[in-house]
């Protein structure tokens, strides 16, 4: 379970980050859930996914994760703590001079004295898993988009995560992708009991496969809750257009 | 021409040993500086993985200081320094020492461009997967820009052997000298003539060989 609590991010430098900024936001993730987190450009999604993931620290306000507060961890535990999230991101970041098994190894390969057979084992369970196998051999460069990020979650799920937090993962794929890799998402979450925050401003993305949704617009949290919840309730303007842009 | 052959033939040679001996270690001891240096220049600059304003400055007035000095006036500069450490000032030992110097921090540019052509997201995807810096340079930095590493080293090599000619002025051995002190001092054309085709078809060889290299390397294509 994730608590966020009155979570704030401002910048220094704001012209310079072109991440948005974050005021005073709350929610809970609950283990199993598929959450998304939607807005417009600059509404501070990307902002929230990586303060969740430890890669920058707020202003104020904190995170809890399974009981501890991540502005507590330091050195190891927080070493500790990255390996108990996968990230999947918009441009895949695969290692280009490494094979899609050498990617999907390279996380388990960064635990001193890790088992190579076991990693290996793993690797082919998760290459299976995301239909990958007879691309094991192959250079990313030589894979379709879809196919990259296939790699690349297969890479976030190799230390068996509890939690994967996606940055925009379909937004350069087609149609017909998206919808396969949202599949293989929604699968990983029924499987596995992975829980899932993905950050999106694809509204299809949160319909097709998330549970609950939280719409962020100028880093204030407008609309949050189960999908229906929000679809029921009086809608903020914002989360209205979201929506209602889909039925066009 | 077996007259040009028996007079010139060996010291041709022997230059041209020299010249190849003096390419791989200033290349090599230079590479061996260069890339700390390059790794510490790129680790530290604003935004990077381990962001160290002070350090930074520091390794970026090495590079920038040691740079603008003409290869010339360094190697005369360092006579003193490159007697200490080598034993010697001139031949193909006295060259060795102000080469490394002055190559380093050209190399160290180079290198630091290489990490640069990389994405930045690959470096943070490694940090959120619990990566220390120390696995981050040596598990992704280092071999996602191998093969830009290569290219930076064949225009490092052939730059060096320009160095090498000219270190020929001022005592040094190999091709330069004897182009210097054959074909020019004593009005030799043909020896001039000789050692200059040598010196293209050097650096031609050492191109091509480096272009099939990375060719073969390079998996992000």
């Amino acid at each position: 379970m994730i608590e966020i609590a009155h979570l704030t991010k401002e910048f220094d430098n704001p012209d310079k980050t072109k991440l948005g900024v974050l005021r005073d936001i709350s929610l809970t993730v609950e283990d199993g859930d598929i959450y998304g987190i939607i807005g417009m450009s600059g509404a501070g999604k990307s902002t929230m996914l990586r303060l969740i993931g430890l890669l920058d620290t707020p202003t104020s306000g904190t995170i809890t994760v399974e009981g501890k507060d991540l502005s507590t961890l330091a050195g190891k535990e927080k070493i500790d703590y990255y390996k108990t999230i996968g990230t999947v991101f918009q441009g895949y970041n695969l290692l280009m001079q490494k094979t899609v098994a050498q990617n999907v190894i390279f996380p388990l390969t960064l635990s001193r004295g890790y088992d190579k057979k076991a990693a290996r084992e793993r690797v082919a369970q998760l290459l299976e898993l995301t239909g990958l196998i007879e691309k094991a051999d192959v250079y990313p460069s030589q894979l379709s988009g879809g196919q990259k990020q296939r790699v690349a979650i297969a890479r976030a799920l190799a230390t068996d995560p509890k939690l994967i937090l996606c940055d925009e993962p379909t937004s350069a794929l087609d149609s017909l992708t998206t919808q396969s890799i949202l599949k293989l998402l929604e699968d990983i979450n029924h499987r596995m009991g992975v829980t899932i925050i993905i950050i999106t401003h694809e509204i299809a993305v949160v319909k097709k496969i998330c549970n609950k949704v939280a719409v962020l617009e100028g880093g204030v949290l407008v609309d949050n809750g189960p999908i229906h919840q929000v679809l029921d309730s009086e809608m903020h303007p914002v989360t209205r257009s979201l929506f209602g842009r889909e039925e066009d | 021409m077996a007259e040009f052959i028996a007079e010139y033939g060996l010291i041709i040679l022997v230059a041209l040993k020299d010249t190849l001996v003096m390419v791989v270690l200033s290349t090599g001891f230079g590479y061996l500086l260069g890339i700390p240096l390059g790794i510490v220049a790129y680790v530290t600059d604003h935004g990077s993985i381990s962001e160290n304003a002070a350090v930074n400055a520091v390794a970026g007035w090495i590079i920038n200081i040691v740079r603008s000095i003409p290869f010339i006036i360094l190697i005369l500069f360092l006579i003193p320094y490159t007697r200490f450490v080598m034993g010697t000032a001139s031949g193909t030992r006295g060259v060795i020492f102000p080469l490394v110097i002055s190559a380093a921090p050209f190399i160290a540019r180079m290198v630091e461009s290489s990490f640069n052509e990389l994405d930045i997201g690959v470096i943070e995807s490694a940090k959120a997967m619990g990566a220390t810096n120390l696995q981050i340079i040596w598990k992704v930095l280092l071999p996602e820009s191998f093969p830009s590493l290569l290219r930076g080293m064949a225009i490092a090599t052939i730059t060096i052997i320009g160095y090498i000619a000219m270190a020929g002025m001022v005592g040094g051995g190999g091709l330069g000298a004897v182009a210097i002190n054959y074909g020019y001092y004593r009005y030799e054309r043909p020896v001039m003539n000789v050692t200059m085709v040598l010196t293209i078809l050097l650096v031609q060889l050492i191109q091509v060989a480096f272009n099939i290299i990375v060719r073969r390397v390079d998996k992000n294509r």
